[in-house]
């Protein structure tokens, strides 16, 4: 017969928490902020159509981080969520709130009652009429909810690309300034010898919500649009770093200078989110 | 309900189950009370809601177009004179209610619902067919409430994104109320005034319009229709109220403005006084 061995409550609590703390800690990050147009997300996925980040209703958007069958099932439910209360009621009465505190319940009690928690960490942003009514929820693995500050970073060293966004992020960027300031924090990391590095357009994930559109506000910035808006780092990555990013500043503001984001609206592919109704 | 939360406050199983795109199918799972074909009727209820009536859709080259009158009618009554019938399904395609006002734009509501909740779990759009295939489900789910007298047909069109060539890529489908689906070619019209709209459609329709001459032939065949129809409602200049006008074409939907279809219903009028038929 197997012997029982007693393990305290603390202790069967702190294992699963360091077990979801590894898997999230894996994964390649997600930033998500603020800026004058509305919220902007930006993940580092290599996969064009496994996707971080996406949208959940009219002016609510997701992302997340961690294992892509968790979190794609609890986007689902989102989703289900979203629209049985937007068909029941009206469609402004699905609110982010709502739909993070049935997120945290749900992974609170996965957390506790299921032998393994979710190895998952989700952002719920949503796009108010003005930048201070925009919000950003972060869940964690074990159900508790957070109200971010205009920005937040999720996955493997969040806490270093948090700080390069804390020390930068405004409400009134431009659209080229937060992808910009996104993309530099999520480089920030992960280079050779702790440097920062550079991340190709095709390995980033762009979406955002758009505070000047109406109903459906999610757009993906994909493909040409995405690129033309990077700064066009050559392929002369690990040369001296001075001078490579004030090339690289140089590139973004010609970029900058050719599309106003408050008049031009970001590029979509244009099959999945067609012209708004 | 209604979100559907059990004591937990965990989101219940309906909610996570895997592999299920369809909002309908969700709903019936959840939250089946919101079904409209699940409700039990009393038998004999005829003439106890608003009608909806004549709506036209014609193709042209690149798109096509539908257009509906405003008038909701109960009995020898007008119940509604602003009634607004067609309705963008998604961003491609169109759909009209004719029959039982209520069910229709209830239905039409849920098929809108559908669409958006399909593309949003599987990250692309549902093909032109089907959506159509979709919505005769609908239609064929309410038969017992159309056996009861709150039948509702709907007209449903749009821009098929699959379509290997650009200039026809508008098609229209149409409905029974047992969810029969049936692919109609260039127009057709649904309604109490259909029978006077696709005459008039018959003789001036053409294949390869332009958006504003298809447009125009709508509005025309609106006001045939309206003409020999009393449930049926006419370009109203008292009150500038103009039949709905939308189009769908590789650029997305469009509703036509006021002031569109005002001027287009204003010419249809001074044609007529011109030379006015018996």
């Amino acid at each position: 017969m197997a012997m029982q061995f007693y393990a305290s409550p603390e202790q069967i609590m702190r294992d699963r928490s360091e077990y979801a703390r590894k898997g999230i800690a894996r994964g390649r990050s997600v930033v998500v902020l603020t800026y004058a147009g509305g919220v902007l997300f930006v993940a580092e996925n290599i996969s064009t159509t496994l996707h971080k980040v996406s949208e959940i209703y009219d002016r609510i958007g997701f992302a997340a981080v961690g294992r892509y069958n968790e979190f794609e099932n609890l986007r689902s439910a989102g989703v289900r969520m979203a629209d049985l209360r937007g068909y029941s009621y009206d469609r402004r009465d699905v609110t982010g709130r709502a739909l993070a505190s049935a997120y945290a319940q749900t992974l609170g009690s996965i957390f506790s009652e299921q032998g393994k928690p979710y190895e998952v960490e989700i952002c719920v942003a949503e796009v108010g009429a003005t930048a201070a009514k925009d919000e950003l929820y972060r869940l964690t693995y074990d159900g508790s909810v957070q109200d971010e500050p205009g920005f937040m970073a999720m996955g493997g060293q969040a806490e270093a690309i948090g700080n390069v966004l804390r020390a930068e992020h405004s409400e009134s960027h431009s659209f080229e300034d937060a992808l910009k300031l996104a993309v530099k924090a999520l480089a920030s990391v992960g280079g050779e010898g702790g440097n920062s590095r550079n991340i190709a357009a095709e390995q980033l994930e762009v979406a955002v919500l758009d505070r000047a559109r109406k109903g459906r506000t999610f757009r993906r910035v994909l493909g040409p649009a995405l690129a033309t808006l990077l700064p066009a780092k050559a392929a002369a990555a690990p040369a001296e770093p001075a001078k490579p990013a004030g090339a690289s500043e140089e590139a973004a503001n010609g970029a900058a200078a050719n599309g106003d984001p408050g008049t031009t609206p970001p590029k979509t592919n244009g099959k999945g989110n067609g012209p708004a109704k | 309900m209604s979100a559907g939360f059990n004591s937990s406050g965990r989101l219940p199983a309906a909610f996570t189950t895997p592999g299920m795109s369809s909002f309908t199918e969700f709903l019936s799972q959840a939250a089946p009370e919101l079904l409209p074909g699940r409700r039990t009727l009393p038998a004999g209820t005829h003439d106890i809601a608003p009608h909806a009536t004549t709506i036209v859709s014609l193709t042209f080259s690149g798109g096509v177009v539908m257009a509906g009158d405003r008038r909701a009618t109960m009995g020898n009554l007008i119940a509604s004179r602003d009634i607004e019938k067609v309705h963008p399904a998604d961003p491609y395609s169109l759909v009209g209610i004719a029959g039982t006002a209520g069910v229709g734009l209830e239905l039409m509501r849920l098929f809108q619902v559908e669409l958006q909740h399909y593309e949003k779990i599987e990250g692309a759009m549902l093909s032109l067919d089907g959506k159509a295939n979709r919505l005769a489900t609908m239609i064929r789910n309410n038969l017992g409430a159309a056996m009861q007298g709150l039948a509702v047909i709907p007209l449903f069109a749009g821009f098929d994104l699959d379509a290997s060539d650009p200039a026809k890529a508008g098609r229209i489908f149409s409905f029974d109320v047992a969810g029969g689906l049936y692919e109609e070619h260039g127009y057709d019209a649904i309604g109490s005034g259909s029978l006077f709209a696709k005459s008039a459609l018959k003789k001036t329709y053409r294949p390869g319009l332009d958006a504003q001459a298809a447009a125009n032939l709508a509005v025309a065949a609106l006001y045939d229709a309206a003409d020999d129809d009393t449930a049926t409602g006419g370009p109203d200049v008292i009150r500038k109220i103009f039949p709905v006008v939308m189009t769908a074409t590789a650029e997305g939907t469009n509703r036509l403005s006021d002031a569109e279809t005002g001027a287009m219903a204003e010419a249809v009028l001074a044609e007529r006084r011109n030379e006015p038929t018996v």
